[in-house]
């Protein structure tokens, strides 16, 4: 097992509705939730000891806030029965806006959640409407302040862009929306259709466009511009922090390609070497675990080739970039000179690093720097 | 030698050759299933996908006749396209008769008049049989009035068959023994015999095919090679059963094998007279050309490490085809490779198909082109068969192609448009023929240049299908030339420079920009792609940069999904060859090439 401090993430596969954009693995039925919790408490055994302490503790889904308080409390009481964590571990919940009352934020708070991550999307309800979420204007600007008294001093808000028709005026008013909170985290996703989405289906029958590559481009700079103007750090392709203490360490873990253990249906995980990942379903998922077998569906070993191109690929997308001695005979081809000479990327004290240009092709750089 | 009929089929595409030859061998060997293929005699992967022959082959069928007594049937194989007919013509010269076979609902086509041509000149024995006759389409009273007509030929005797089926097998054989005389010579003669074929083996050296006019051969005779005078000590000599059957000797009326040691197929040319060192025929049989390639083309491999692969490679498939010439060649854009000659244009693809899949070499073909001779300012001549040697243009005095006679013969319907794209690719002096009422032949003079490109594949989406094309070399003519660059941001890709007559300069050059433009990957910056004479840009397309390219999220579970996208991306790259700073792909060279119809 790798020393590096790994992360834990955990998978609550289970949503009230299937927003009309979203192509995670998830459920709407909740009637699977407690058999879910009891099989997750047993893969947790199955991997107690395998892992030194975790650093960092990601609730995602799914909409892992949508557990009542009793659940999300058993929930927490196993992780910290099968594993450990460091004293100042960054413990982040996913939630919904119509998911959180002051209630809830004091239990979070007590189970000692430090770090929330809104997914607001958008202050705008014929926004929302599209997106089919299920939250208004109305509860997405109640969220934030009723986190911040509960005492929430690290406050993520994940917002879209570039949806159909969007202009710069239009998103500039979202970003305007939520700066009033002075959020510590701005996770801001352009909008990316997969074709077994419904959003994905009515694009494909033509009854809305993206906007062109070359707004998503102006967006995209614009984004990046107008929130660093703003004293945050644009540290990754779509996340923003107010400094390098709010940086999602959970999800720079990934970037810097660290290892990671994710429990729950479609978790995958990754040891510095292998990586695996779990059934996407819930009761196969539920049924292996019961059954005392690790709920795995795939796994790789990976090359040290491969695990190279993933650091590259992953270490491109992040300001940080990836240190040269990464790239292996990368480093030495004649793209990198044109790439710096296009003002993509910079090599400055033995790091490659993109600029906010090159973060706008960042899925093409190492194309366009292998050999 | 009574006993002994030698005969040949010919036939269109598609007709049925294969199939008949197959039923004749079949019905007179007994072959064992396990053994018989398909198309016993192509051999090749190529020919049995194309369904056509590439290299011939020669087998000795023996058959009891109805008169009682058994005759050996020579079947001598002969290659099916345009590109080979001085080999038909040699294998023709083997033969006293052919066996002339037409589809029942195609009828005859311009393929089947060529080679008839070809027999009437070697004064052979000609037994016209339908083939197909069992299908709904067929019309044998039709075929039998075009073959009267068209070819001139008595019809009433055509044997009527279905090699399909099995139908009429045994009437061709008896027509065979009844109607091909057998041959004649002199046994007591000087050895004289016909090089009509050559195939290369790895244990054995150069297996000649040849036919025996006068005279007699056996192992440990000194043989000559009339034309290169190159002697050798023969090994072994047989006749072509369902494999090679050693006899004793080779006499006058006989076909089969000589073995004598020879290197390469190289060392013996088509048409050659094989004779005896120490009593040597005084002259040599008639016919015997070298032959000279008419398409050119220049291959490259696809990664430059691999020049040597590509070199031995092309040595190995030289020593079954001596009909391939080439030598050292290189590009800037694709580095080391080799300039190519062809018989022409199916030749071309053959050989690219051959090393490419027995050899495993992946190739980068450049656009085939023809010999160009140019009147130099200082009243030399050059001839030029790469675009790369064309020679200073302030220097050029004057220009000449080659042209060639084209025949097309096509339903009645479809003249306007064979016109048309007569007239599209220069074609001048059209002449109409009509052999039968509703058919007619059209024959153009063009020059060479305009038909080996996706000339044949046009022709037959013009005709829907019906078109059939033949052509004969005719003289040099003179003619505008120019060379025309292909620039990529400014670099040429000399690889896809060509001469071209001035007047088709402009609609290659846009042709070759749209092509590249559809497969070049869009890189970070914008790529003009440009066509042009000298300094002048007479065509250009621009690809455009890629403005954005980034997936919005990557998390955990999107790690192993990315990276194998990465590495897709980056396997198609490794067939990419970097032309300055912009990366070409392999297919793009080939596109260039592709018809419009694809």
């Amino acid at each position: 097992m790798s020393r590096e401090s790994p992360g834990l993430y955990v998978h609550v596969p289970f949503c009230r509705g299937k927003c009309h954009y979203c192509d995670f693995y998830s459920v709407t039925s909740l009637s699977l939730v407690s058999a879910y919790l009891e099989a997750l408490d047993k893969e947790a055994q199955l991997y107690q000891g395998r892992f030194g302490a975790f650093d960092t503790l990601y609730l995602g889904g799914g909409t892992p806030s949508l557990l009542e308080g009793p659940q999300l409390r058993a929930l927490m009481d196993c992780l910290r029965r099968h594993f450990s964590f460091s004293p100042e571990a960054e413990i982040t919940l996913e939630a919904n806006p119509d998911d959180l009352n002051p209630e809830k934020l004091a239990l979070l708070q007590d189970l000692g959640v430090n770090r929330l991550s809104l997914g607001v999307q958008s202050f705008d309800d014929a926004e929302l409407r599209f997106l089919g979420r299920r939250h208004t204007a109305r509860q997405a600007a109640q969220a934030p302040a009723w986190a911040r008294a509960a005492g929430f001093h690290h406050l993520g808000v994940d917002l879209i862009y570039a949806l159909p028709g969007q202009t710069e005026a239009g998103w500039r008013k979202n970003l305007a929306k939520v700066l009033e909170f002075l959020p510590e985290h701005l996770s801001c996703y352009q909008l990316t259709l997969s074709p077994d989405t419904p959003l994905g289906q009515r694009q494909a029958r033509g009854e809305f466009a993206l906007p062109t590559e070359e707004t998503q481009r102006r967006l995209f700079l614009f984004t990046s511009r107008f929130l660093e103007d703003r004293g945050y750090l644009h540290y990754e392709v779509s996340n923003f922090a107010r400094g390098r203490a709010f940086f999602s360490r959970h999800n720079l873990n990934y970037w810097r390609h660290a290892p990671y253990l994710g429990l729950g249906p479609a978790a995958h995980s990754f040891d510095g070497r292998r990586r695996w990942w779990n059934f996407a379903s819930v009761a196969k998922y539920c049924s292996v675990v019961n059954s005392g077998r690790r709920p795995v569906a795939g796994k790789e070993t990976l090359t040290p080739e491969q695990l190279r191109l993933e650091a590259c690929l992953l270490g491109l997308r992040t300001r940080e970039g990836l240190p040269l001695s990464a790239l292996g005979s990368a480093a030495r081809t004649p793209a990198l000179g044109r790439l710096a000479d296009a003002g993509l990327v910079q090599v400055r004290h033995g790091r490659l690093t993109p600029t906010r240009e090159g973060l706008v092709l960042a899925d093409r750089l190492p194309l366009w720097l292998a050999d | 030698m009574s006993q002994i009929r030698n005969f040949s089929i010919i036939a269109h595409i598609d007709h049925g050759k294969s199939t008949l030859a197959d039923r004749l061998i079949q019905f007179t060997m007994q072959v064992p299933d396990r053994i018989f293929r398909d198309q016993l005699l192509d051999t090749m992967d190529i020919e049995r996908e194309r369904g056509i022959t590439i290299k011939s082959n020669t087998i000795a069928l023996p058959y009891t006749a109805r008169d009682g007594l058994t005759y050996q049937l020579n079947l001598i194989d002969t290659p099916g396209h345009v590109d080979f007919s001085y080999e038909v013509s040699r294998a023709l010269a083997a033969c006293e008769g052919v066996l002339l076979l037409v589809d029942a609902s195609q009828g005859v086509e311009a393929q089947t008049v060529a080679n008839l041509y070809l027999a009437l000149e070697h004064d052979l024995a000609i037994i016209p049989v339908i083939n197909k006759i069992d299908l709904p389409a067929a019309d044998v009273d039709g075929v039998r009035e075009q073959i009267r007509q068209e070819l001139g030929l008595d019809a009433a005797d055509a044997i009527l068959c279905s090699a399909k089926e099995g139908l009429g097998i045994e009437e061709v054989l008896e027509a065979i023994v009844r109607r091909i005389p057998p041959p004649r010579g002199r046994l007591d003669a000087p050895l004289s015999a016909l090089i009509f074929d050559a195939h290369y083996d790895t244990f054995r050296g150069t297996i000649v095919s040849t036919r025996v006019f006068d005279g007699r051969v056996a192992p440990g005779d000194t043989i000559r090679l009339l034309s290169t005078g190159h002697t050798y000590k023969v090994e072994e000599v047989g006749i072509f059963g369902l494999s090679r059957e050693p006899r004793p000797e080779l006499t006058a009326g006989m076909v089969g094998y000589l073995l004598a040691g020879i290197k390469t197929v190289s060392d013996t040319r088509i048409g050659d007279t094989v004779t005896l060192n120490d009593n040597p025929a005084p002259r040599p049989l008639p016919g015997f050309k070298e032959v000279k390639p008419v398409v050119f083309a220049s291959v490259y491999p696809v990664a430059a490490d691999d020049y040597q692969v590509l070199s031995e490679a092309l040595e190995k498939y030289k020593l079954n085809d001596a009909a391939l010439i080439y030598q050292k060649d290189s590009s800037a854009a694709l580095g080391q490779g080799f300039r190519c000659g062809f018989l022409g244009l199916l030749h071309l693809e053959i050989v690219q198909e051959r090393l490419e899949r027995e050899f495993g070499q992946n190739l980068i073909m450049t656009v085939p082109g023809v010999q160009y001779r140019f009147l130099l300012s200082d009243g030399t001549a050059v001839t030029v068969d790469n675009p790369l040697h064309y020679p200073d243009p302030t220097r050029i005095r004057g220009g000449e192609e080659p042209y060639i006679r084209a025949s097309i013969l096509t339903p009645e319907r479809f003249v306007g448009a064979v016109l048309k794209l007569g007239v599209e690719r220069r074609g001048v002096n059209s002449r109409f023929h009509y052999p039968t009422p509703g058919r007619v032949e059209i024959t153009f003079e063009m020059p060479l240049a305009e038909v080996i490109i996706d000339f044949y594949d046009r022709l037959k989406t013009v005709t829907q299908g019906y078109g059939s094309f033949d052509y004969e070399l005719l003289n040099w003519r003179e003619s505008d030339l120019v060379r025309l660059d292909i620039l990529v941001n400014g670099e040429k890709l000399d690889a896809l420079a060509m001469i071209v007559h001035r007047s088709r300069a402009r609609e290659w050059a846009v042709r070759v920009c749209q092509r590249l433009k559809a497969e070049i990957p869009r890189q970070q910056f914008k790529i003009a792609l440009q066509g042009a004479i000298g300094g002048q840009i007479i065509a250009r397309e621009t690809i455009s940069a890629f403005r954005k390219d980034v997936t919005a999220k990557c998390y955990g579970g999107d790690i192993t999904r990315k990276r194998k996208l990465l590495e897709r991306q980056k396997a198609g790259k490794k067939r990419m060859k970097m032309v300055g700073s912009v990366e070409v792909p392999q297919s793009a060279f080939m596109a260039v090439l592709r018809s419009e119809n694809e």
